[in-house]
């Protein structure tokens, strides 16, 4: 059923894949028996999970002192996981969502992945707001709900628009999530036996492709994805209000929204990276995440890493500029105080290492964009830390000043978040198609019988 | 549709010879047409002369439902119980903006999920013999019912465009 020759499909996304049930064949295979490196990744993560649920239990039991929270530094570790999970999350509505109103034609390969990605990115964020209060037992106080006291929420408080933000983010991003994956559980069913075939069956809602599903379907997905756009963005927004929102020197700034903004896409995108580089080796699917994929991600990267860059910069300019004496301490403090390898790690990684993604041969590199995308993880881990602690640890006056150490409980549960989501995630890659079957085929040439005639339009 | 009414159903590996059989059918005044494709294929909703599609519509109301909550409940609330904090009126408008818009993306959101199951009747989870395995992988499918009296007719309409199977049945498929 190939239909172009081989010198046009060299113009195509996909040149390797030749017919339309190449695609289920090729995804498909990766829902059977998981291999030895899938066992070996699924154990660590179990065991990570372990530590993060032994850690948070310690804590729930002895109370928030096993922490390293303390006057002046009341938020450390855990907001900062909070917000580079909140980010991480971020780029995966990107590609799934914006990408998709702009019809860019590299997405479809990787989004589904993204937006798992989202999915238990937000799942893992959700959680640290929990921890981080310790009571976690009173968190429903945070929702609104007639109570005895006739109290509600104080709606102009950044951290309440942040609970609506948070859990809107996450029912939104998992339902796009859901209903973009019932096709493909469907193409899943058609090719499964037992008791998967059973599981499939009731969990895509019946979907037979049919003309009429499609069609509500196509416009649904727009629909979607156009209330998602502008979500993510005020996700993130949201975040960053937390901060910009106080009077503490370093995050009373303007510029702080876009800023967040940027750097959730940047990390986001570096993680796609690093979990798809690993995704292709496990699974072989170099067919489908080919160097043109990871290109365009890399530019994405060094995009954002440029407009990053440029807020750090701005933030330390407009420190001088001021005139401001504490706001010029605080930046002063930044570079280098007691956290200058805090703020070094954050601008070597953010800011110096992605310009080796101006080099074409880099970004076509894949254990080059590997590693790059580790860093810039790394880096994006430490900006939040950078934002969060040196800002509180010396603010005004200087009785007040004092140094946070994250203590080995809390170090138990940031690592321990990252077993977390990858426990999720691979489970994901062999219980769902981890790419889109059905949307793959749309960018694919589809078959036809008279070559010379045009399709009907 | 009658009892004694006949159902077909033809697969095809091609896109053209679908898209044809379709605008035959269409032409020869066949009305229960039902395509099957393994992705969204715009061709055949052409074919089949799709309009809008109502969805938008869930997605307005939802939208607006939404906005309209998210003001009038953080309102409320804040009479409810009047507390000045941070020097702000009791009402402030831009502070519940952010709430309203959560809740209309929230609302939005879900109201077109709603209007997609409604539109589309998913869930449907009865096994529906009007279907092939096939058609989730690389085949694409046209299912045509037609009186007995024009069986005769659809038959050689889906036989021109050369299938790769056709199957016939006294089954009555909802369209």
């Amino acid at each position: 059923m190939a239909t172009s020759t081989a010198t046009e499909r060299g113009a195509l996304t996909h040149p390797d894949v030749e017919q339309l049930s190449d695609v289920n064949r090729d995804v498909l295979k990766i829902l059977s028996k998981p291999g030895k490196g899938w066992w070996i990744l699924f154990l660590i993560a179990s065991a990570g999970v372990g530590m993060f649920l032994g850690s948070w239990a310690w804590q729930v039991y002895r109370g928030i002192g096993v922490s390293g929270l303390n006057a002046p530094v009341g938020w450390g570790v855990y907001i900062t996981t909070f917000v580079f999970w909140v980010g991480i999350a971020h780029s995966g509505t990107l590609i799934s969502a914006i990408l998709f109103l702009f019809r860019a034609p590299w997405r479809q390969s990787i989004y589904r992945a993204a937006e798992a990605m989202t999915v238990f990115a937000v799942m893992t964020a959700g959680l640290f707001p929990l921890i981080h209060v310790g009571r976690l037992w009173h968190a429903y106080w945070l929702i609104p709900y007639p109570n005895s006291r006739f109290l509600w929420p104080n709606f102009k408080s950044p951290l309440v628009w942040d609970v609506f933000a948070v859990t809107t983010y996450f029912t939104v991003s998992a339902v796009f999530f859901y209903l973009g994956t019932v096709p493909d559980i469907a193409a899943a069913r058609d090719g499964s036996k037992g008791l998967r075939k059973k599981l499939y069956s009731v969990i895509s809602l019946g979907w037979r492709g049919t003309d009429r599903q499609w069609h509500h379907f196509g416009k649904a997905y727009i629909f979607l994805a156009a209330l998602a756009t502008p979500l993510v963005l005020s996700v993130h927004s949201v975040v960053s209000w937390d901060f910009a929102m106080a009077i503490v020197p370093g995050w009373h700034a303007t510029i702080f929204a876009p800023y967040f903004v940027a750097g959730a896409i940047f990390s986001g995108v570096a993680m796609v990276i690093t979990l798809t580089v690993v995704m292709r080796k496990v699974f072989g699917l170099e067919a489908y995440l080919t160097t043109k994929h990871y290109d365009a991600m890399a530019k994405l990267c060094l995009l954002t890493s440029l407009i990053v860059l440029y807020a750090y910069l701005s933030e330390f300019f407009m420190a001088w500029y001021s005139g401001e004496e504490i706001e010029r301490t605080a930046f002063w403090n930044r570079l280098f105080g007691d956290y200058w390898w805090a703020t070094w790690i954050m601008l070597t990684c953010n800011g110096l290492v992605p310009i080796m993604l101006w080099f074409k041969r880099i970004r076509h590199s894949i254990p080059a964009l590997f590693v790059i995308s580790i860093f810039i993880n790394i880096g994006m881990w430490f900006e939040r830390y950078v934002i969060v602690v040196t800002s509180l640890h010396h603010e005004f006056e200087p009785w007040a000043w004092g140094i946070y150490r994250p203590s080995l409980t809390e170090m138990g549960i940031m690592v321990g978040s990252f077993a977390w989501f990858g426990f999720w995630f691979l489970l994901f890659t062999r219980l769902l198609p981890p790419v889109a079957i059905a949307e793959l085929k749309e960018v694919l040439p589809p078959p036809m019988r008279k070559r010379t005639k045009e399709a009907h339009s | 549709m009658s009892a004694d009414s006949k159902g077909f159903l033809a697969s095809f590996d091609y896109l053209d010879s679908t898209v044809d059989a379709i605008e035959n059918l269409r032409k020869a005044g066949f009305k229960e047409i039902k395509a099957y494709a393994p992705y969204p294929e715009h061709h055949i909703e052409a074919a089949l002369g799709y309009g809008q599609s109502p969805v938008r519509v869930f997605t307005l109301v939802g939208g607006l439902t939404g906005a309209a909550t998210g003001f009038a409940f953080t309102t409320w609330t804040s009479m409810d119980w009047p507390l000045v904090v941070g020097g702000k009126p009791i009402v402030s408008i831009p502070a519940y903006v952010v709430i309203a818009f959560e809740m209309t993306v929230l609302f939005g959101a879900l109201a077109t999920v709603i209007g997609l199951f409604i539109l589309s009747r998913l869930p449907d989870l009865k096994p529906s013999v009007v279907y092939d395995p096939e058609f989730s992988s690389g085949r694409y499918g046209v299912y045509v019912e037609a009186a007995a009296e024009r069986a005769d007719e659809a038959r050689r309409i889906l036989d021109a465009e050369d299938p790769a199977e056709l199957r016939e049945g006294e089954e009555v498929a909802d369209v």
